[in-house]
């Protein structure tokens, strides 16, 4: 093989950001879900799907090497995943914020720059101007010196979001972002998103409870439901078929005319399996 | 008033103490910790009576007992704030031990006052010197763990996420608490703790959105309080805890109507 085909097949390994091969994944005694196979590549945007409880965070935690799995491999960029990997921003689901919290958005953002650093040191200007861009990157400049305490959900969303990319990560996780904007925001939300992903080329993985606003941008879903993980293109993925085996109940998938998904489990029991059992 | 050595002593003490409580209370407020900041105290309380009823400094027994405290708190983990039931039931347990010690030993009724509600005039040259050294280790310990903190504090999740030791973190801070506690009981008190470390933290958080500036205003608040609360008690014959206590309560209503939300 020549230098060019040997650089080659080097690209493409690396552009598979995140494997995954037979993951099972819970803790001491407890199976969260198994059979997870799947491979994203760069620059992808991937919804992790489910019910509440079935183990869409969990799968975060993996990603970011705060949990091992229990059995199987999962790779990030080739390698096992660590903590604290400056190549993945992540905006979690809890944030102790709330209207109490006093404290300029500017600060929050200029603590994900060098929060990790101890001691204590006055303003670095190169962190402030990294802080003031990455929040102009995702259209909230105006609200750098107002109070974390005084924004909106949607508001919230933006800041927190600019935390996770100021170390201009390679993958975004973003966990249940969506869950308390009305639709209007929660689209304009996904938008920036989407943006954020083209034109920086980064993967992101976008838990949520309703696929519906993400549907135009997605490139593939991992659905996690009942213990088991399925993973694949919406198309593929969100079919009653696929999801009836998932579930192991009987689950219907509808489609409006603009492509809108509705689920819905008729709560039947799956008729293979009844079959199975001589019922 | 300076010429007298017990006010000499008195205004030393409280000086440390003011800005200690002022630093370590905005991070008590910020992490919604002041009820195990004043958990601490009660418990802190115990180890007090009970040192006393050993003979030994007072400050000692709530050293240790303030730290015990206060590492069980951090390693129930980050949700203590949910926790207040079984804080609570440790804490009245702690002054029932407290109030056991004290019956053990009748003699006392007056060091347990001091205990109570502080007697800032009762400070003795050792104790300034204790104060000094203690309060030089809690402020290179902050100055130490401020970004860190500040962020964890903050967010903890995205901390944890980049790999900071939040846990860890927690405890040093709950750590550090009991320490300024432990201290800042000679000045309002076990019972009166939440005036130094808590009131002029709150007040400083709703005046600024900068936690550096709020840091700041927090000490200068405590340091007016307990300055002006030696000055007045030096002339009025009440005790000066309840002087410290008004002046930061004062000072914290008229923050809290004359600033409804906080500043856009």
């Amino acid at each position: 093989m020549n230098a060019t085909q040997a650089e080659a097949i080097a690209v493409a390994t690396y552009s598979r950001l995140v494997t995954a091969e037979n993951v099972v994944a819970g803790y001491r005694d407890k199976i969260v879900w198994q059979d997870a196979n799947f491979t994203i590549d760069r620059g992808e945007f991937v919804a992790v799907i489910g019910p509440n409880g079935a183990g869409k965070t969990t799968l975060f935690r993996l990603l970011l090497g705060l949990q091992q799995p229990i059995s199987g491999t999962i790779r990030i960029f080739n390698t096992r995943p660590k903590r604290g990997n400056p190549q993945i921003g992540y905006v979690p689901q809890r944030h102790a914020i709330d209207s109490e919290t006093n404290i300029e958005c500017l600060e929050l953002v200029r603590l994900a720059i060098s929060g990790k650093q101890w001691g204590f040191s006055s303003i670095s200007r190169n962190d402030r101007k990294i802080a003031l861009d990455t929040l102009q990157a995702v259209g909230a400049e105006e609200l750098a010196h107002r109070s974390l305490g005084a924004l909106s959900g949607g508001e919230l969303q933006r800041i927190f979001l600019a935390e996770a990319l100021v170390s201009n990560p390679q993958i975004l996780l973003l966990d249940e972002p969506l869950s308390n904007l009305d639709i209007r925001r929660a689209k304009e939300l996904v938008q920036l998103v989407n943006n954020i992903i083209r034109t920086r080329n980064v993967t992101a993985f976008l838990v949520a409870h309703d696929i519906n606003p993400l549907l135009p941008f997605l490139d593939n879903v991992i659905y996690i439901a009942n213990g088991k993980v399925a993973t694949g293109k919406p198309k593929e993925v969100l079919t009653s078929e696929r999801l009836t085996a998932l579930y192991e109940v009987q689950v219907e998938v509808l489609r409006d005319s603009k492509g809108n998904v509705a689920i819905i489990g008729t709560g039947t029991e799956d008729h293979h399996r009844n079959e199975q059992y001589g019922l | 008033m300076f010429g007298y050595r017990y006010f000499q002593h008195a205004f030393e003490a409280g000086t440390i103490v003011a800005i200690i409580a002022g630093i370590v209370g905005y991070f008590v407020v910020l992490r919604r910790s002041s009820f195990a900041a004043h958990a601490l105290s009660h418990i802190g309380f115990a180890g007090a009576a009970g040192a006393a009823l050993l003979e030994i400094n007072p400050v000692f027994g709530l050293l240790l007992f303030t730290s015990i405290g206060g590492f069980g708190i951090a390693i129930l983990g980050q949700r203590a704030s949910h926790r207040d039931v079984e804080i609570g039931a440790v804490l009245a347990f702690m002054l029932g031990l407290g109030v056991l010690f004290i019956g053990l030993y009748p003699g006392y009724a007056t060091e347990v006052y001091s205990i109570l509600f502080g007697d800032i005039v009762g400070v003795s040259p050792s104790d300034v010197l204790l104060t000094l050294i203690v309060g030089l280790i809690i402020l290179t310990a902050i100055a130490v763990v401020y970004r860190p903190l500040l962020f964890a504090s903050l967010d903890e999740d995205v901390a944890e996420a980049k790999g900071l030791p939040t846990l860890l973190l927690g405890i040093i801070f709950m750590l550090l608490v009991a320490v300024a506690t432990s201290i800042a009981v000679q000045v309002v008190g076990v019972l009166l703790i939440f005036s130094l470390m808590v009131t002029p933290a709150a007040t400083a958080q709703r005046l600024t959105k900068r936690p550096q500036r709020a840091v700041a205003i927090s000490i200068v608040i405590a340091l007016m309080a307990t300055w002006l609360g030696l000055f007045i008690a030096y002339y009025e014959p009440y005790p000066t805890s309840f002087f410290i206590t008004s002046i930061v309560f004062i000072l914290y209503l008229l923050v809290r109507f004359a600033k409804r939300a906080p500043s856009a």
